[in-house]
């Protein structure tokens, strides 16, 4: 119930008081709710549960933690090439 | 895929569960609050890597395992009723009724429809005037946002025949509830971190106060986990008790603002029952009177009904962390996820079907681990 998804926002339309938009997670686009992330533009990534967008991923804060994860010592240069089969988008 | 393929690296989880062995002067027990978090857990086996450092206790973080045994009969005796649509998400369908689940009533002709979100629902409303669409509105603070906008939505199209049966939860007071029991054995908790983008972590901080209790806000992949966990092990060696997040590219302290204002004008807090612990004073969510139009319990004027458990199954203490699943005597034999006595045998997020999906072919390892 609680996972939630981080998608790339490709589209914003807001519609009679309706804010939506599409998101592309790997290889597929969704129509999400953006209703509840009034500060996300087309480019942010956000984390999409139930088909509302939750909360915008702040890259500055991904890319710190990464730093953090780098520092640890490990980080193999680069990330698995592997493309996983899209998560599991139609449980809630 | 970006944001989650770098926190699966499996060298670097290795390289973290290193660390924390290293300065781990004794074994810790720390519980994961959310099932989603138990699932990478044992998906990735990261109980398994940390087994001589680490205990990790599964907490009630599985609404579908906590929906009371009570909400899914009401569901159950809806969807049979003529002329109404039992609008649900997936999991709850095979969840155990007293006598049916939603998926056999469906079976016997019931109109029950699987929803990813509940917008699904609204436009099954649009889509069936003659009909009412009851939508199975269950969740932590994480999905009570989508909950409430359907509501808000639902309301604002002038929809009236929509209602929701609501069954909404809440973490904090289940975290106290843990705690003040006399056998409490948690040391530290991996918070959250779905349910904090929405509300944020000022209220675990309270708690992390008054109980003295190291508390870190972990995200959902595995290096994410154990870079929580590793947070959780200095502190404790530390001798600290404090708020941290290691979840900051989703989660702020204020949490989501605006969601936190649709799901306060939609809902008011109130008494919550709980699948297998019991009540909770103020634990949930019920809608607010300005909406009482949509609230199934008053529509269809549905009276309490009284429910028992069946006898062998040790879900209460499974969901309150006093035991594993591997500890029932049904697990794998009479209650498997086909056929489940529990809800958490159910659930994409209960602990009992993350032990049967990942662990029961492991079950000699596990039984010699003890």
């Amino acid at each position: 119930m609680c996972l939630a998804i981080p998608g790339k926002v490709l589209e914003i339309n807001e519609l009679q008081g309706l804010r939506a938009g599409k998101v592309q997670f790997a290889a597929i686009t969704r129509a999400v709710r953006l209703d509840l992330v009034p500060e996300a533009v087309v480019g942010d990534y956000v984390l999409v549960h139930v088909g509302f967008a939750i909360s915008c991923i702040d890259e500055q804060e991904a890319r710190r933690t990464y730093e953090i994860l780098r520092e640890m010592g490990v980080w193999e240069g680069e990330l698995p090439p592997a493309e996983e089969p899209p998560p599991e988008h139609s449980a809630p | 895929m970006k944001y989650l393929d770098e926190y699966r690296d499996g060298a670097l989880a290795r390289r973290i569960a290193a660390e924390i062995a290293s300065i781990s002067t004794r074994p810790w027990v720390l519980m994961e609050i959310c099932g989603g978090q138990t699932h990478t857990i044992m998906r990735y086996g990261i109980d398994e890597l940390l087994a001589r450092n680490v205990e990790l206790v599964h907490g009630p973080g599985c609404p579908v395992c906590v929906t009371p045994l009570e909400t899914i009969d009401k569901a159950v005796a809806l969807a049979l009723r003529p002329g109404v649509i039992l609008v649900s998400y997936g999991d709850m369908l095979r969840v155990p009724g007293s006598q049916l689940d939603l998926f056999r009533a469906k079976a016997q002709g019931a109109d029950v429809r699987i929803a990813y979100s509940p917008t699904e629902a609204i436009k099954i409303a649009h889509a069936n005037p003659d009909r009412q669409v009851v939508f199975l509105a269950i969740g932590f603070e994480t999905t009570a946002p989508a909950n409430a906008m359907a509501a808000w939505d639902a309301k604002r199209q002038g929809l009236t025949n929509f209602s929701m049966l609501v069954s909404h939860v809440l973490v904090p007071p289940a975290i106290r509830s843990l705690l003040s029991s006399p056998h409490n054995r948690i040391q530290g908790f991996i918070a959250p971190g779905h349910v904090c983008t929405i509300v944020g972590y000022e209220e675990y901080e309270e708690i992390s106060r008054e109980f003295r209790m190291p508390m870190v806000v972990g995200g959902f992949e595995p290096v994410d986990l154990l870079e929580a966990i590793l947070m959780l092990v200095r502190q404790l060696e530390a001798s600290k008790a404090c708020v941290e997040n290691q979840y900051v590219r989703a989660v702020s302290r204020a949490g989501n603002r605006v969601a936190q204002r649709v799901v306060n004008e939609v809902f008011e807090v109130a008494d919550q029952k709980w699948r297998g612990i019991g009540g909770i004073p103020a634990s949930g969510l019920r809608f607010r009177s300005e909406y009482a139009a949509f609230d199934a319990n008053l529509i269809f004027d549905l009276a309490p009904i009284a429910t028992e458990e069946p006898a062998e199954c040790i879900s209460a203490q499974v969901l309150q962390g006093l035991r594993k699943p591997t500890d029932c005597s049904a697990f794998t034999t009479r209650c498997t996820p086909e056929t489940p006595l529990g809800a958490p045998m159910v659930s994409a997020e209960g602990a009992c079907a993350a032990y049967y999906h990942y662990r029961r072919h492991n079950l000699v390892a596990l039984e010699e681990s003890k």
